[in-house]
């Protein structure tokens, strides 16, 4: 009976550490997603899902090349929510290119590196094995900056949704961003409080064991300095799990701080916004893209961001059409709305998707070529993508892009321009 | 003012460190395990109460007791599950075997309810107003202050009054010659569990009422931390796991107002090294020598 029990016990671990692991089937059960958007693509009967949508396109286009895109990102652990995204925004793409029938099909498997850099470069070995052309990833900086060296010194292309930090692109030609950087995020934030004259004395509150966060921090308060803006209070806490920042938000009160500036992501500043109403503190709150999701966290109250400003690139709530359509299929896959983490995913498959279809000769390259190739492409300043984080974004040859942030402000539970 | 405004939030921290320090210490000192899984109980707890207060709009006491419930029955089946087939065990593959447990537990709660963080809605709000707009404590606060000391007391009562908390402290000081004397040790440590995990409920639902963000890591960090509380105060001591969580709440908070928020945590870890040097079994621990 004791061995039994102990079989069943390692059998549960086993299970445990699968889920850790996180191989895509896993991830598929996981998420209900929809099957088809993996594995499936390189059959060309198995156009059927596209049908509907464009008539003309029934017949098996055998010459359209399929390039394997391996996915990186946490899809367990603390980083989890921001890894699902990207999988799930990147996924949606996937199945409406591979429904257009045009000259390529892409093929997606994502890997869950936990947010952490050695997992991530496991997975980047697991989807080398798998042949894997093109690297998308990973969500997080950490990770990102050690699958970067290793796909610059092997040569494949890495475009990643949301690693966000200057350190990830640096002195890589193969290595792109769909998201801004941090320093630009910081010093676009201190331009738009001084312009508009908002505020007369700023406190900033960041978490400084996160490369996003300090990034963002830093570059603010040197513009700041810049700019002559008077910054009272800079407050820091170690990281995201912390849970009471009632110190630091008594240290911007009491200095007077009557903007204070949060470039953080979205649970810990929902937890800054709910202790500044119980200590009656109420200064102007400006965030970052990590901010955007906040309003859509199951149970918010979301009078605690009234008047919030942040500025982020996409915006669920936006009247395009594509946007709308998006939103749609990602809800009714996963039943919440899409933060910007799933929209730069989405437009990072769509910035694959129509370089590789712009490059002669795909189907004769291997992955170095291919980098090679897409590197030129991406870093020649003349290839632009419209998509749901800005039209025309374009990309330094450094591997920055280009597309502006729009400012938003949170007016009766929903965003609207500012 | 400002200086208890801190005293204040350390105190209001603490107390939810010490409350899960309480049932560490609890599963400790009876069946001398680390239950690192305790933290992830305690995250399961907040979600039963999410659910049922939350989304199906049940009155929060009932779903506090739902949670009380499911956290009482989830311990005892981990316990036999998990920890019973190890009882003659390293104690080493025990611990390992809880990391597994917590991992598990924060996995299954992530294919369940999904990775998103969810905003828990407290079971009591407002804020005791003192000096109006400046001084003021949170009736969570206040509520687990009390709770931790009704705890405690009633802690200590069962273990020293009662014929199973007899049997608790006599397994805790040899399960052998324990069991010689009539005990069901395996009984007797199952029911550590439960108590221990229906006071991980408690926790939770406390928790998240006074940081009301909800997901399923929720519970690892403030477990650690409530580890070191308990370790603070002595751990196996159940006055000491209070008073360890009080204190290294007030500490963390005057080292985060006082010296740096860079810091606090090394000032907080310096702290409990330099009680551990002078004393090593923490400030109410009790040193009991090993007869061999």
């Amino acid at each position: 009976m004791k061995k039994f029990l102990a079989l069943l016990l390692a059998f549960v671990m086993t299970l445990a550490l699968a889920a850790c692991g996180g191989n895509d089937d896993n991830q598929n059960n996981n998420s209900s997603a929809p099957d088809g958007a993996q594995g499936d693509t390189q059959t060309p009967g198995n156009d059927q899902s596209g049908d509907a949508q464009t008539p003309g396109g029934s017949q098996p286009s055998g010459d359209a090349v399929t390039i394997k895109i391996g996915g990186i990102g946490p899809l367990t652990g603390d980083n989890a929510q921001y890894g699902t995204a990207t999988y799930w925004g990147a996924e949606i793409a996937v199945e409406e290119i591979n429904a257009l029938n045009g000259p390529v099909r892409l093929e997606f498997n994502y890997q869950d590196d936990t947010g952490a850099a050695d997992t991530a470069v496991s997975a980047y070995n697991t989807l080398k094995d798998w042949g894997a052309q093109v690297i998308y990833g990973c969500t997080t900086t950490t990770p990102c900056v050690a699958v970067a060296s290793e796909t610059y010194a092997d040569r494949y292309f890495q475009l990643t949704p949301s690693a966000s930090s200057p350190e990830v692109v640096n002195g890589k030609d193969n290595v792109f961003q769909m998201c801004f950087t941090d320093p630009y995020l910081g010093t676009a934030g201190a331009d738009y409080l001084s312009e508009n004259n908002l505020g007369t004395k700023y406190g900033v509150i960041y978490n400084n064991g996160d490369a996003y966060s300090t990034g963002i921090a830093e570059a603010f308060l040197e513009e700041a300095k810049a700019k002559g803006m008077e910054v009272v209070a800079t407050q820091t806490y170690p990281d995201d799990t912390t849970t009471d920042y009632t110190v630091q938000l008594n240290a911007c009160k009491d200095a007077g701080a009557d903007v204070v500036f949060l470039p953080i992501y979205y649970t810990p500043a929902s937890l800054i916004l709910s202790q500044a109403k119980q200590m009656s503190y109420a200064p102007l709150f400006i965030g970052g893209d990590g901010m955007d999701g906040m309003l859509d966290m199951d149970g918010f109250d979301k009078s605690l961001a009234e008047g919030l400003l942040l500025m982020t690139p996409f915006s669920a709530g936006a009247e395009d059409e594509r946007t709308k359509s998006f939103v749609e299929k990602y809800q009714a896959d996963h039943g919440i709305l899409p933060n910007q983490f799933a929209a730069d995913g989405y437009d990072c498959m769509y910035a694959i998707y129509e370089a590789c279809s712009q490059i002669d000769g795909l189907a004769d390259m291997d992955h170095a070529q291919l980098c090679d190739a897409l590197a030129a492409l991406f870093g020649g300043g003349g290839f632009a993508v419209d998509g749901l984080t800005g039209s025309g974004m374009t990309w330094k040859d450094t591997g920055e892009i280009s597309k502006s942030p729009l400012i938003f402000r949170v007016e009766n539970g929903a965003y609207v321009g500012a | 003012m400002s200086f208890l405004n801190n005293v204040i939030t350390g105190i209001s921290l603490g107390s939810i460190y010490a409350i899960i320090a309480l049932g560490y210490t609890m599963v400790y000192g009876i069946a001398k395990m680390l239950n690192f899984a305790h933290g992830d109980v305690i995250m399961v707890g907040a979600y039963m109460v999410f659910f049922a207060a939350g989304r199906f709009g049940l009155p929060s006491v009932v779903g506090v007791l739902l949670a009380v419930v499911v956290c009482t029955v989830l311990g005892v089946v981990i316990e036999r599950l998990a920890y019973k087939p190890l009882r003659q065990a390293p104690s080493l593959a025990v611990l390992i075997t809880a990391i597994g447990v917590s991992y598990f537990l924060q996995n299954g709660a992530q294919i369940l309810w999904g990775a998103a963080t969810k905003r828990f809605t407290p079971v009591v709000e407002g804020t005791l107003e003192l000096v109006p707009g400046q001084l003021g404590i949170s009736y969570v606060a206040i509520l687990s202050v009390v709770c931790c000391i009704a705890v405690m007391a009633a802690l200590t009562l069962f273990t020293t009054r009662t014929r199973m908390g007899k049997a608790m402290r006599a397994c805790s000081e040899d399960k052998a010659a324990a069991q010689l004397m009539g005990i069901n040790v395996d009984a007797t440590i199952s029911s550590t569990f439960a108590i221990g995990s229906a006071l991980a409920a408690v926790a939770g639902v406390l928790m998240c009422s006074a940081y009301p963000v909800l997901s399923p890591t929720t519970g690892s960090m403030p477990g650690i931390r409530a580890f070191t509380a308990a370790v603070f105060g002595g751990i196996g001591s159940i006055p000491g796991a209070l008073l360890g969580g009080i204190l290294l709440g007030i500490i963390e908070t005057f080292a985060k107002a006082y010296i740096s928020t860079d810091l606090s945590d090394a000032v907080v870890f310096a702290v409990l090294i330099v009680v551990l040097l002078v004393k090593p079994t923490g400030l109410m621990g009790r040193y009991v020598p090993e007869k061999v």
